[in-house]
């Protein structure tokens, strides 16, 4: 199956380039049902080529497609592992679903088959990341996912806040991927090739603690753009101006996952510096809660789920610092499951009121839109980690591994913990003001249940929510013994042996989400006066969430106007009349001195041409004198 | 065969000069027509080139035996992809001169005189022979800038002419110093690039040649602080003058570097790398930021100019591989994206005789097709992998770092810069609502001119996937001058997976 695993890229691509070309002569669902069939194809050959990892015991194996840029040993060649295969069957699955759910909401638009074409695109890229046998392809992957990114986020350029929002995203992007440039740089100044297998086995043998450490902040520099973590997390809120809900749902289910892809794949490195990893797992501590505080006081639908992903990015993050990578690994997708059902489900509640997104004027809509209602419930619940849905067991086994190291790592738990029980009131708090209570709108809205191509993605989400976290329980670790070959010589961050301490720390993660879904609840049954008035009394610091804690604005004000600055300061201050005023200078002067020795004014070339001749005759004499 | 390459277009200015001057209509398609004939002989020695070290399909003459100076042509990876970019740029770029009917004779003349003057610096063997190529050049474009430019025409032909003319002096004082102390060393005169790499030279006056060679080359780059030429010649001049500028004869400065002054001065060049490269990266970082700034799209695409061959020159002195091949490839790399910009700002000027970006907004509304060309071509600027931009820069980026580490890592910011004053221009022309009147009537572009983008984009995308289709040509060129260089001093090459002799100051041998 190995042979054909470049098909799994190859599909959505040809699919891309397939509707660029002839898109617009396809009427509208058929365009998207090709790109769907594009993907789904995919996902059935990811399948089918994991079969031997689903039996065990297989490494996998590397594919060179053709020579890239030999000279620093960077091909484009493809390793099909388990860790490969687990990215590329999430990527392919949740993707299909996208894509299916897409064929519904974005109906009527005019730019429907273009729309096709960047989701196909932005699969294969995804794909291409997912699957890369070295880190230059990997960086092809990653910038390519950036690019349908700016694509998608921008989808509707007329409107600038999309424009702004889609250049802010890969510019942002960029400056992590500074970073990860240098970590390239350095890991071939040290092994020599950009190669998995020529860096992981060496790794141990060639780096010091120190360039250890180097490369693998730099690489989370990276991870911390792409991941969207403190500081450069900025970018992600912005990205929901792309068509809700579905290039939000790229910006939440797939593409962000790419930073803690990058960090499990570069396991053997991280593994040589225990520095680098507290310092990864404590921004992963800092960005959940951070986020997951911003996250309460949201009005709009998506910007608390945009907040929301941010946060659990962060518990992700925090896991592969800790070298949880099963675990890490298993929350980005049970995330994936209910991440994308939420933002399909705050898709189809947008589509019914008619693009309202304001929570405020929501209210009572269960009884309109049941399959949605009841889908995102299961999802709220699973996101704030109740048993036995999926966000339970992967944060579970988050939170315990990180209480298992120890040290430091306590101090990032309880940070977890009350991030857990954050997260259980404003999901509680979003599910209730969309979905129960009076119903807030306007006379003019008349809300409906989304048509069947939208709610039949948002049941299998559902369904994948409720049961994918029984993957890898305690008791059957089925998804751990998966990905196990591919961290073969990595010591990988567990939960504590001790089933007492084991089934105590769980206790107090479920109590912690548990806590907030209740104080939710308390709250927000109430009439919208009373929870108003709290919010309210909640002042200064709930402004200060709903603010985003004014972080865009200090960005603004510390790096983006004085940049501005002082690009107009070299460009017009110094470039225009100190540099080439000097040239000009020394222009006005010689003409100024030819006025002088020869008043005969002749042509300028001809003028030109003698002093020309003369110069170099005098270079030369002086050039012989000087004894050359 | 190479002589053709250079007779061609002489021979195409000829006919072009003798049909009568009332058949208007005629010069222009007969121009592309005869310059589609060097097209077809360069890529004939595209096909048959074979990946080897040694100089191909050599050809010599005596001219002026006196002085040694012989035509003597050849070519080989460095300067084989050169050739090919010229001789694919100059038919795209008379094809697009359409707006230009003011003594379109003149024009096309000019433009084939020009593409012959170019092809023979990158043939030429012979030092002589390559000045008088290097000098010959510069006639044609102070008239292409100085007749069809805008309204500052005068200003910047004048302006570009006296700065490379300057350096040109310098230049003409080092290949006469070296000839003449090859006389002296060997007995006989003798231009010759092969002869004059055998000249024993002491550390100061190989060290004051290096420098006369780099001025006159800098200059043509441009490098910081020798730059200003740039903007104003790029801004004023015709859109096919723009794309010639920028896609070819700023490469004859980098071509310099690499030519001469790295195998002619080997020593002097591992002592000045870090000169070099600094220069460079100012180049990078100091062209970026300007251009975030330009209110004008040619100046802007200009400034980019500055800091992309920044990278070139960095990857020439960082002496590796990797570098080296990356510089190589990132001179055809910059001469097709940057021409195609400056092809898609001539389309738009020619609809709106304006390249101010603030008169501009929301023309992808309007304009899809050109949109997508324009940000095809902006993402290939600013190094996306898979477009051939990254190839070029990655390969110098990962290479120089062996070397040069402070300066690559310096360099890596001009990357992110590159989003910034791309996506800003991109933003701001393409994006919104189209508000402004003249700008909502726009037709998109004809099927002429996406025949004459399409290629280039093709290109673009074949040497971003499969680069080898010139590195396997490049490479054992490269891998021949870095073995003479280590040949000539004692600085190593460092291996793949070792940190070399760190190029900085002073060097390792003193």
């Amino acid at each position: 199956m190995i042979e054909v695993i470049w098909l799994i890229i190859a599909l959505p691509l040809l699919g891309a380039v397939f509707l660029h070309f002839f898109g617009r002569y396809i009427k509208e669902p058929w365009s998207g049902w090709l790109a769907s069939g594009a993907i789904a194809s995919s996902f059935v050959v990811a399948l089918v080529a994991a079969i031997p990892f689903f039996q065990g015991g297989e490494h996998g194996s590397t594919v060179l497609l053709w020579e890239w840029m030999p000279a620093i040993g960077a091909n484009l060649e493809m390793l099909w592992d388990p860790l490969a295969a687990f990215m590329a069957m999430v990527v392919t699955g949740v993707g299909a679903l996208i894509h299916v759910f897409a064929i519904g909401y974005m109906r009527g638009d005019e730019r429907f088959s273009r729309f096709f074409t960047y989701l196909n695109l932005f699969a294969a890229s995804m794909l291409t990341l997912v699957l890369a046998g070295n880190y230059a392809m990997l960086f092809l992957g990653w910038e390519l996912v950036g690019l349908c990114s700016y694509l998608l986020i921008g989808f509707w350029f007329v409107r600038p806040s999309a424009a702004s929002a889609a250049k802010k995203a890969f510019i942002v992007n960029r400056i992590g991927d500074f970073g990860f440039l240098i970590a390239l740089m350095l890991i071939f100044a040290a092994f020599g090739t950009l190669s998995y297998a020529g860096v992981f086995e060496r790794a141990g043998a060639e780096l010091t603690t120190g360039m250890a450490t180097a490369i693998a902040l730099l690489l989370f520099a990276g991870a911390v753009g792409k991941s969207a973590q403190i500081p450069l997390y900025v970018w992600l809120p912005d990205a929901m101006e792309g068509p809700a809900p579905v290039s939000a749902l790229i910006h939440a289910a797939t593409m962000v996952t790419a930073g803690i892809y990058l960090i499990a794949r570069s396991a053997a490195i991280f593994e040589l510096s225990p520095a680098a990893q507290t310092i990864v797992a404590t921004v992963g501590a800092l960005t959940a809660l951070w986020a997951a505080t911003i996250a309460i006081s949201q009005r709009d639908i998506k910007k608390v789920l945009a907040y929301s992903t941010i946060s659990q990015l962060g518990y992700m993050v925090l896991a592969v610092g800790t070298t949880a990578y099963f675990a890490g690994l298993f929350h980005l997708m049970t995330h994936a499951f209910f991440k994308a059902l939420l933002f399909l489900g705050a898709g189809s509640v947008i589509h019914a009121m008619n693009g309202e997104q304001d929570m405020a004027k929501m209210g009572g809509l269960f009884k309109k839109m049941r399959v949605t209602g009841i889908t995102m419930g299961i999802a709220t619940l699973a996101i704030a980690g109740i048993p036995p849905l999926g966000g339970f067991w992967s944060k579970d086994e988050i939170l315990a591994s990180v209480f298992e190291r120890g040290g430091w790592f306590s101090v990032l738990w309880v940070i977890g913990l009350v991030t857990a029980l954050i997260t259980g009131f404003y999901m509680t708090r979003l599910f209730m003001l969309i979905f129960l209570g009076k119903p807030r709108w306007d006379g003019g809205v008349d809300p409906h249940e989304s048509p069947r191509v939208m709610t039949v993605p948002l049941i299998v989400l559902a369904v994948l929510s409720t049961i994918g976290g029984l993957t890898n329980t305690p008791i059957r670790l089925t998804l751990e013994s998966f990905l196990e070959p591919s961290f073969e010589l990595i010591s990988v961050g567990q939960p504590p042996e001790n089933v007492l301490i084991l089934v105590v720390v769980s206790l107090l993660s479920v109590l912690a989400g548990a806590a907030g879904i209740l104080a939710a609840w308390l709250t927000y049954r109430r009439p919208p006066q009373d929870w108003q008035r709290l919010e309210e009394g909640l002042q200064p610091i709930w402004g200060i969430w709903e603010d985003a804690y004014g972080v865009d604005d200090i960005y603004g004000r510390v790096l983006v106007a004085p940049g501005k600055r002082a690009a107009d300061a070299t460009a017009f201050g110094f470039d225009v009349p100190i540099i080439d005023g000097a040239v000009n200078g020394v222009a006005r002067l010689v003409r100024d001195f030819g006025a002088w020795v020869r008043p005969l004014q002749t042509g300028y070339v001809r003028n030109y041409g003698a002093l020309f001749l003369g110069g170099a005759v005098v270079v030369v004499i002086w050039l012989v004198v000087a004894g050359v | 065969m190479l002589t053709w390459l250079i007779a061609l277009p002489v021979i195409g200015a000829a006919i072009v000069a003798l049909v009568p001057g009332r058949l208007k209509e005629l010069h222009l398609p007969l121009g592309v027509a005869l310059a589609v004939l060097p097209l077809a002989l360069a890529g004939y020695v595209f096909w048959v080139f074979e990946p080897i070290a040694e100089y191909q399909f050599v050809q010599e003459a005596v001219w002026y035996e006196p002085w040694g100076i012989s035509w003597s042509l050849g070519i080989d990876g460095v300067s084989m992809p050169m050739v090919l970019l010229t001789a694919i740029l100059v038919p795209i770029a008379l094809a697009a001169s359409t707006s230009i009917t003011r003594r379109t004779k003149e024009f096309v003349v000019y433009t084939l005189l020009l593409e012959a003057g170019m092809i023979g610096v990158f043939l030429a063997l012979d030092l002589f022979l390559f000045f008088v190529f290097f000098e010959a050049i510069l006639i044609p474009m102070y008239f292409i800038i100085g007749i069809w430019g805008s309204d500052r025409r005068i200003y910047a032909a004048m302006k570009f002419f006296i700065f490379t003319a300057f350096g040109s002096a310098l230049l003409l004082a080092g290949i006469i110093a070296l000839a003449v102390t090859y006389a002296d060393q060997f007995g006989s005169a003798s231009f010759a690039l092969s002869d004059l790499m055998n000249v024993q030279l002491s550390t100061s006056a190989e060290r004051w040649l290096f420098v006369a060679f780099a001025l006159a080359f800098a200059i043509k780059v441009p490098l910081f602080p020798v730059h200003t030429w740039l903007p104003d010649a790029h801004t004023e001049a015709p859109t096919a003058g723009s794309v010639l500028l920028a896609a070819v004869l700023l490469k004859l400065g980098t071509y310099g570097l690499l030519r001469f002054n790295l195998s002619l001065f080997p020593e002097a060049s591992v002592d000045a790398a870090w000169i070099m490269g600094t220069l460079a990266v100012i180049g990078i970082i100091y062209g970026a930021v300007v251009a975030i700034v330009q209110p004008d799209l040619k100046r802007l695409i200009a400034y980019s100019s500055v800091s992309h061959l920044g990278f070139i020159v960095l990857g020439t002195f960082a002496l590796t591989s990797g570098s080296l091949q990356g510089a190589v490839i990132q001179n055809v790399n910059h001469g097709l994206v940057t021409g195609a910009l400056f092809l898609l700002v001539g389309m738009i000027y020619e609809r709106r005789h304006t390249k101010q970006i603030s008169e501009f907004g929301g023309l992808q509304k309007v304009m899809p097709v050109f949109a997508g060309f324009f940000l095809f071509m902006i993402f290939a600027s600013i190094g996306l992998p898979g477009l051939n931009g990254f190839v070029g820069e990655f390969l110098i980026l990962v290479g120089s770092y062996s070397t040069l580490p402070a300066l690559a890592i310096v360099a890596a910011i001009g990357v992110v810069l590159a989003a910034i004053y791309m996506l800003w221009a991109y933003e701001r022309v393409f994006t919104g609502v189209p508000d402004k009147e003249e700008n909502i009537a726009l037709s998109d572009l004809s099927i002429r001119e996406i025949s004459l983008l399409a290629p280039l984009a093709i290109l673009v995308l074949v040497i971003g996937l499969y680069p080898n289709v010139l590195l396997d040509k490049i490479a054992p060129s490269t891998e021949a001058l870095l073995d003479h260089i280590e040949e000539q001093t004692e600085f190593v090459i460092p291996e793949p997976g070792r940190l070399g002799d760190v190029l900085v100051a002073g060097g390792d041998h003193e």
